[in-house]
């Protein structure tokens, strides 16, 4: 699904002061996709935002654009350390 | 924020330089002269001028724009209308399968809106809100908890008892509260942590 990276990209680069280091990677299986999102550690509380919000708002965006294709879309913040 | 810091014989051809680096023209830039430069003798102890220029961005416009590339990469075909006003900047979406764009309860239309706003926030100096609406969906769903909290209202003065509402964003309830501050045989509160915060509408004593 090159647009549904595509989006959660789009999405992620226009909220961090960092957006050179945004890296969405994609992970295919039978009934689902995942996509990690890794950023600058400075940018992570960025995109989880406050009690989650952001990641939360980001989620239910890429899930309605998801909606279309019969695939169940995960999306995760890269842990660090 | 985007600059550059450019060097040349004069001011005015450092400025040039910099304004085609950055591919924008002079009135969305803001220039700084970091120093005049000096015209020596006969070209002998030439002091360059260096100028640096900052891109100026327009919040609302960042706004419009990542609005219209997420909706386009969303799949969806439809067209963004801005009406500002003194109060707020209402982004209007229209176009087809603006059903998927409103969501169940509005939820993914509020998701589109908190994502507008965070953009706007980190261009804008002060605090620009922002609502994005869609086929006029913010005004049926406020006519709908209009009416909600007074059927609400009507129930617990009936029963003696407290009724819960489900969660709300902010601006939800804050519609809830207003219809029903009016009304002096009920009292509003909110309960709970966001998102999951809720209303409760109590009986006066």
């Amino acid at each position: 699904m090159k647009e549904l990276k595509e989006l959660v990209e789009t999405i992620v680069q226009s909220l961090v002061d960092h957006p050179e280091e945004v890296v969405v990677t994609e992970t295919l299986d039978e009934h689902t996709i995942t996509y990690v999102l890794s950023v600058h550690d400075e940018d992570v509380g960025k995109v989880i935002g406050k009690q989650g919000r952001t990641i939360h708002a980001i989620r239910t965006v890429v899930h309605a654009a998801a909606s279309q294709q019969p695939k169940r879309v995960i999306v995760h913040v890269k842990d660090k350390g | 924020m985007k600059e550059v810091t450019a060097t040349a014989a004069t001011v005015d051809e450092a400025v040039q330089l910099a304004l085609n680096q950055l591919g924008i023209s002079k009135d969305r830039a803001e220039v700084t002269v970091l120093d005049e430069g000096k015209k020596g003798f006969l070209g002998l102890f030439n002091k360059p001028a260096v100028v640096k220029v900052k891109v100026l961005v327009n919040p609302i416009e960042e706004a419009e724009t990542f609005l219209k590339n997420i909706i386009q990469k969303m799949g969806v075909e439809a067209s963004v209308e801005r009406i500002e006003s003194e109060k707020e900047i209402r982004l209007i979406i229209s176009g087809e399968k603006i059903g998927l764009l409103i969501g169940k309860h509005g939820q993914t239309l509020n998701s589109l809106q908190l994502l507008t706003q965070l953009v706007v926030n980190r261009y804008a100096e002060h605090y620009v809100p922002i609502i994005v609406d869609a086929e006029n969906y913010r005004e049926r769903r406020k006519e709908a908890l209009v009416q909600l909290a007074h059927k609400l209202a009507e129930k617990a003065i009936k029963t003696g008892q407290e009724v819960k509402l489900e969660p709300l964003p902010a601006y939800e309830r804050k519609i809830i509260h207003a219809v029903l501050s009016d009304n002096r045989k009920v009292t509003t509160f909110s309960v709970g942590t966001e998102p999951h915060r809720y209303i409760v509408v109590a009986p006066v004593k």
